[in-house]
This record gives C-alpha cells, structure tokens and sequence, in this order.
C-alpha cells in the first residue's frame, strides 16, 4: 500500500465522515438538551430528497441546500411539537419521522419526477462542486508523479465540496457555543436538570425547541451534502442507516463535540476502507467483502454495547419536562 | 416606625386546587419585613404548594399576592425573582455536573457570552461569602459537594439574584445538627441585613427556636399565625394535627433478654468500588431497641439491605446463634424472613409497597407462600388475603380500611402503616425498620412509635435506622451513631445530648466528650 493509497483512503474518510459528523452533532444539540432523537435518519433523508429536488428545478444547489434545510426543520418541529408541548414519548416519535420520510420522499419523487422514486441527476451549478485550494493539482497523472506534501495537500486537504469544509467548521463552533456561551450554559442545563432552569426564570420548552431546532439545520446539511455533493441527486433511502451510526457515534463521543469529530472520523474510515479495498488480506487470512462492508455496523453494535466505557446520557434525556406535583 | 411599613408579603385570599384535590383554600398570610416566619404543618398540609405559588411555579386559581404592599403578578418564577423572591426547595435544583459558579450563574447571567459573567459571579461569592460565612469553592462540581454545601449554593444563588425574601423548604432535612445549627447562624445574620425569611418545615423544635412568628397549616388551610414566643410546641402540635398528640412515647424500662442479632466485621462494597460498610459489628438483645442514627448516605441503607436479604456482603452475623448466610443461595430476603427477621424498609414508596396494586396485594408481599393464603396447589386464595387483610387494617387504624384501594391512595401514615402490619404480625423476632417516620403525619406517628414500643415490650428485638433524632432519642434503648460506613460510638439516650451525637454523625469521635 503506497502513500497514495493512504491518502486516498483518508480522503474517502472525510467526505463520508461528514454527514455523519453533521448529524452527529445534530443529536448532540438535541440530546444535550433533553431530548433523545433517533430521527436524525429522517430528517436527513428529507433534506436529501428536497435538497436535490430543488436544486434540480433551481438549478442552485443552495437554493436547494436552503429547501432540505427547511425539510429537515419541519420534521424537527414536529419531533418538537410532539415531545416537548404535547410530551410524547421521544423515541415513537422519532420512528415515526423516519417512517414518515422513508415512505413521503419516495412518493413525491415519483408523482414529481417519475424515475421510479429518485431525482434526475443534477449538475453543474445544482450541485456543490469541489473547491480546487490555491496551488493543487487536479490531474490525477500530475498528483501521481508530485512529492508527499503536494499529494497530501491535493488529495486530502484540497478537492472537498464547501460543504466539507463548513462541516469542520461545525466542531469547533459546537464547542463554543456549548461551554463558552449563555446559551450553551442553559442548553447543558436543560438536559441535565430542566427543574434548576425552570427555578432559574428561564423557559425550559424555549430551550429545547431552540436545540430541537439547531438539530434540524445541521440534518438539513448532512441531507443536501448526500444528495448534493457526494452523490447527484437523490436516490431511495440514501441515506443508509447513517442517522443510526451518528447516534452510535454521539455515545461513542460521549457527547462532546471533539471526542463526535474523532468518532465520526472512524466510522468513516471504515466505511472508506470498505469503498476502496473490496477483499482484504489480514495475516494472511482473506476478509470476504461482506465482512468489511458490515464492520462499521459490527462496531456500531460493540459501541452501544457499552464496551467502550460508561458513556453517561444527559441525565433528563428522554423525560418530558413536568413540574413536579 | 417599624408598623407602618406594609409588610414583606402579604397573601389574600390564595386558593389553589389540582384535580379533586384542594391543596390551598382561601390562604391569608402577612409577613413582616426582616421577620423569620415559620409555616408548620403536616405534609400534603399545601406548605410547599403555597410557598411554589409566591414563587410563580404554580399558578393559583384565585387570590393575589403583595409585596411591600404593592400587588404582584407572579406567572412565572422569573417574576418572582425580579420581585425579590429567592427560594430554596427541598430538592434542591441544582445541575449536578456543573460547577458552583455555573449554578450560580445559570439564568442571571450578564450577556451572551459566559466569560464575563463568571468572572463577575466570582468577586460577588467571595464578597457573599465573607458577609454571610458563606464558604463555598466555586470551581467545585454539584456533585462532588455534600448536601450541606450544596444547600448554600441554593442560598447563594438567591443572593446572587439580590432576593430581599428567602423561602427555605424543609432546610434541615438532610442535615447533620450541626449544618442544621450552622444554617440557623446564616438565616440570623440575614434577618439582621433585613432579608425577610419565610421557614417551612414540620419540626417543632426548629419553628421554636428560630422563628419569630408562626403559620400553621392543616388540610390546605391556614389555621393560626402566632408569635413563637406565646406558643408551646404543644400548643403548635395541637393546631397541625386538630386534636391532642403525646409528642413523646411513654417508655417503660427494657427487659433485655437473650441475643437476638450478632454482627460481626460486616464489609460491602457497591459497583463502583466504593466501600459502604467498613468492618461494622453490633449486637441487639431481646426486648431491647437498637437505634441507628446518622447523616442519610451513610452506610445505615446499605446496612439494612445486607439484614434484609437484598445486599451481598463479608463479614458475620448470626441470628439466635445460627450463622446467616450472606453471600450464597440462602442470602435472600425469603430466607430472612424464614429466620425470623421482618423488614420495614426505609423507602416505602420503592421497596415496602407496589403504589399501583391494592392493599391485599401489598399485604401478602413476600409472604405469598403462607399456606393460609393457597386456596390448593396451583392457585392463591384472593378472598383468605383480603379478609386477612380487612382484620389487619382495622388492628393498625388504616384509613380508609379498604383492602381493595391502591396503596397509591392512601396517605404517607396510612401506607406505612399497610408495610408494618404486614411486618410486625408476623410475629418476628427481629424487626429491622428504616425511618419508620419519613413522610408521615403527626397523628401516625404517635402510632407508628407505640406499635414499635409494643413489640420491645413484648421481647422482641429491633434495629431503628432512623434520621431524625428526636425519633431516635425517645424510642432507642442504645444508640449507635454511623458515619462513613462505621460505627462511631454507642451512647445511652439517657447519657448523652443531641450535641454529642451530632458530632459523632459528622465523624467526630466523641471519646473526649
């Protein structure tokens, strides 16, 4: 395995690692706040599908980008409808979103499109293109033929969609809005101990539709970027379990936003892996390619679990607000 | 003219009722301006109601409320904070993995970022701190503090919040005599910077020695607002409860017999490797009340599962002689019972009682294999267990005595009640019994102490792990007092003074006293 090859594969890591990554801290808004949501799949799936049908018709992929957002945040508020003023249990309700997107996009793509449940493709400006950095080869022969350093920086480093870079960018501002802002303070709050918040004279349903909403901006991302970027146009339950894999990866992470990029990272080094090398020879044993393809699942499994550790859930997750009586 | 001054709070008219239940009617109340005042009553008696109604985290159906004289409109309990009001629950509402500071800060910050208004919240506790003795380390996490500190975190975020009118709910509950004594210097050194405090509890002794008028309240009304210094706890007693209560049992000498219960070296560590018991023996005779004293959290619980059969643990003890096992297949609570050891737990509402099943259901608890109760081989004889149960009820006053209500409907004296008729008529010889009180109103407790005197007198032998200690003082024949999973001492109740136990339930050891 050559340098190359290496750095291809991490490539292949950061742009599957992304989606994960923003839904990942999707959860990690949601959940930090108090409310648990296993529909972070639907929403994405959602913003996929709307994403891709709007940049289709646009042409824009950020007008397209803006109407998955949109999708993702109506699924949002109705998460939030249903388990903070109504005080559903939180776990139906987010099935529930999932059945609901897996069954709606196929349907509207097909009374809109007719290709059997999927968008046309999208090119050119409807789709978030790679960003060529200043100085990087593009042309595979001349990466081929340049020294570590310029391969690194072309493969790796340059040649992401906006979307990848914005994505990181994520990470960091998590972490500040959660430890060094107000708000931060009180959403942290919020999930452990609604009570001191509500003792506090601050409003513990407006938090949690705050968080509940933050969620459904960053699924809306994570959707237009499948749709968008990596791939060109939506296809039928796109998003393959990756909502599920975040969620596995926010325990992992023990929700923290930089302990989510690195477990995030790893869930998609395996899927990366997977991608590049279909039969793999481990000390001379040959790993048929169904093994691969399963091992970020078979990791999901070990991570919840438990046996990395106790992860500690913010302590009112999944428990309705109610004033005590 | 101190008269003149409209008082600090003023209720009119303030009723408040959720569903059937009518937990406020018609409450008037004044309180003076720099005045500790005292509301007593007996739970479910709408204290804490009335006192989450002034500070807008419910809302009444009728009334208003003033404050220094103006009328107030609390919907919210930030209004009440921008009204003055600062109070302190008797859970305390705290975020337990943030830091003091944080706490403090959480909901009166300055502006949108967290930095400044740390640092701010920093110089004011040091500034708090020093006018009030109001020690605490402000990068301490919630959960790494003991209940004691943790209760002047609630205080100072009172402060913080500039409160003119401090609500304690049940200060004292889970404090040593000590933090209690500690507590009473702070609330007098705000009363002398003119903060109007407002005390809910049901101890007696408290309201008699801090307070400078009294409320009491019985059944959501207010019944009487006193000066504590006209009134006798007797006096105060009789208001709570409607009629004439002993406060003290009548107590005839012991007549010790044979040992009952040897412990010996007893060890248990939890899950997480911290040691609850280290290295506990005591012996209890026949006839002869062993009370347990100490701070909640200190091994008593642990202590009292190991007895019970539900805690594995190292060590001996030995039940009229015969070793117990405590580790193996005969270390569960059906074996115990077997041995003669009856169980009055001391949460009733997680371990005594199903709060959903009836009250024949929760009498044949953990004694559904009397054959009394078999109607033949495969099949329970319902009607044997509720008439059973019919006599039992009417034996220990419940009320109402109807064997076909969920223990959930019965009142906190009521249900511990149904747990220590299922207990104590089963004719044991050991009867361990875990805060035989908590929860339970002034009548029943007078009850609940004479059954418990009934049965020493009748030789058998009891351990009372117990909290309070006025309880423990006026039943117990010896006293132990445990601190850290061990026995710090044993004392006579007739030797020794609240004092000398509450130093030893901080983990003084008292040998020089």
């Amino acid at each position: 395995m050559d340098f190359l090859t290496i750095i291809q594969v991490l490539d292949g890591t950061i742009r599957l690692a992304i989606p994960l990554l923003l839904a990942c801290l999707a959860g990690l808004f949601s959940e930090r706040a108090g409310i648990f949501d296993i529909g972070l799949e639907g929403k994405m799936l959602m913003a996929a599908f709307f994403s891709a049908a709007v940049a289709y018709s646009s042409g824009n992929a950020w007008i397209g980008l803006l109407a998955g957002i949109a999708a993702s945040m109506a699924l949002s508020a109705i998460h939030g409808i249903a388990s903070i003023t109504f005080r559903g249990n939180q776990l139906i309700s987010g099935v529930a979103i999932n059945f609901l997107a897996a069954g709606l996009t196929v349907l509207i793509a097909q009374d809109w499109f007719s290709q059997g449940g999927r968008t046309p493709q999208l090119s050119g400006a409807a789709r978030f293109n790679a960003i060529e950095l200043p100085g990087a080869l593009t042309r595979i022969r001349d990466i081929r033929d340049a020294g570590p350093f310029m391969q690194l920086y072309s493969e790796l480093i340059s040649g992401h969609s906006i979307l990848v870079y914005l994505g990181f960018l994520t990470v960091p501002l998590t972490w500040w809005i959660l430890f060094r802002t107000r708000f931060g303070l009180r959403l942290r709050a919020v999930g452990e101990s609604p009570e001191a918040v509500d003792t506090a004279g601050v409003s513990v349903v407006g938090l949690r539709f705050a968080a509940v909403a933050i969620c459904g901006i960053l699924c809306g991302i994570a959707g237009a970027y499948l749709a968008t970027a990596i791939q060109a146009g939506f296809t039928k339950d796109m998003t393959a379990n990756r909502g599920y894999i975040a969620l596995a990866a926010l325990i992992f992470a023990k929700w923290r936003p930089w302990y989510a990029l690195y477990a995030c990272l790893l869930f998609g080094l395996f899927f990366a892996i997977d991608n590049r090398f279909q039969n793999i020879e481990f000390f001379g044993i040959g790993l048929p390619v169904q093994f691969m393809q399963s091992l970020p699942y078979i990791l999901t499994v070990v991570i919840l679990a438990g046996f990395v550790g106790r992860a500690i859930p913010p302590r009112a997750g999944g428990e309705p607000y109610v004033k005590e009586r | 003219m101190p008269d003149t001054q409209p008082p600090a709070i003023e209720l009119r008219g303030i009723s408040k009722a959720f569903g059937p239940v009518q937990a406020n009617k018609d409450i008037n109340l004044s309180v003076k301006r720099g005045a500790i005042h005292g509301i007593i009553g007996e739970n479910g008696a709408g204290k804490s109601t009335l006192m989450s109604i002034l500070y807008g985290f419910y809302k009444a159906d009728k009334g208003e409320i003033l404050i220094s004289g103006q009328i107030t409109h609390i919907p919210d309990s930030q209004a009440a904070i921008a009204a003055g009001i600062g109070m302190v629950f008797q859970h305390f509402k705290l975020v337990q993995n943030f830091t003091v500071l944080e706490n403090v800060v959480l909901g009166a910050e300055d502006g949108a970022l967290l930095g400044p208004s740390l640092s701010k919240a920093r110089k004011e506790l040091t500034a708090l701190a020093a006018e009030y003795g109001l020690d605490v380390d402000p990068d301490a996490l919630i959960q790494d503090i003991g209940v004691g500190m943790q209760q002047r975190v609630e205080i100072l975020k009172a402060l913080y919040r500039q409160a003119d009118i401090l609500i304690l709910d049940e200060p004292t509950g889970v404090l040593t005599p000590a933090e209690a004594d500690q507590l009473f210097r702070i609330l007098g050194r705000l009363k002398e910077e003119g903060k109007t405090i407002v005390l809910i509890t049901h101890k007696l002794r408290e309201i008699m020695e801090i307070t400078d008028t009294v409320s009491v309240m019985r059944r959501g009304e207010m019944t009487a607002t006193v000066e504590t210094a006209t009134t006798s706890p007797e006096a105060l007693a009789e208001l709570m409860v409607g009629r004439k209560v002993l406060l003290r049992v009548e107590k005839k000498p012991a007549k010790v017999g044979a040992l009952v219960l040897e412990v010996r070296d007893l060890k248990v560590t939890d899950d997480k490797g911290v040691q609850k018991l280290r290295g506990i023996s005591f012996d209890i005779r026949a006839g002869e009340i062993l009370g347990l004293a100490g701070v909640a959290g200190n091994g008593q619980s642990e202590l009292l599962e190991v007895l019970g059969g539900y805690q594995k643990a190292k060590g001996t003890i030995r039940m009229n002689g015969e070793e117990i096992d405590l580790t193996g297949r005969h270390s569960d609570a059906q074996s115990r019972r077997a041995r003669g050891i009856a169980h009055v737990p001391e949460d009733r509402h997680r371990e005594g009682l199903i709060l959903e099943f009836q009250a024949w259901e929760n009498m044949a608890f953990g004694y559904h294999n009397d054959p009394k109760y078999q109607k033949n081989a495969l099949m329970m004889d319902n009607d044997a267990i509720r008439a059973d149960t019919a006599e039992k009820m009417a034996r220990f006053d419940v009320r109402p005595p109807n064997p076909l209500l969920a223990a959930k409907s019965f009142s906190g004296g009521n249900q511990q009640k149904i747990v220590l008729a299922r207990e104590i008529e089963r004719n044991p010889d050991l009867l361990l019994i875990g805060q035989p009180t908590r929860g339970v109103d002034i009548g029943a407790i007078e009850f609940i102490h004479q059954q418990i005197m009934r049965l020493r007198d009748e030789g058998k032998a009891i351990l009372l792990v117990s909290v309070e200690l006025e309880e423990i003082m006026s039943l117990s024949d010896r006293i132990a007092v445990m601190f850290d999973g061990q026995i710090m001492g044993e004392r006579l109740p007739e030797k020794t003074d609240e004092k000398e136990l509450g130093l030893l339930m901080a983990g003084m050891a008292g040998e020089a006293a």
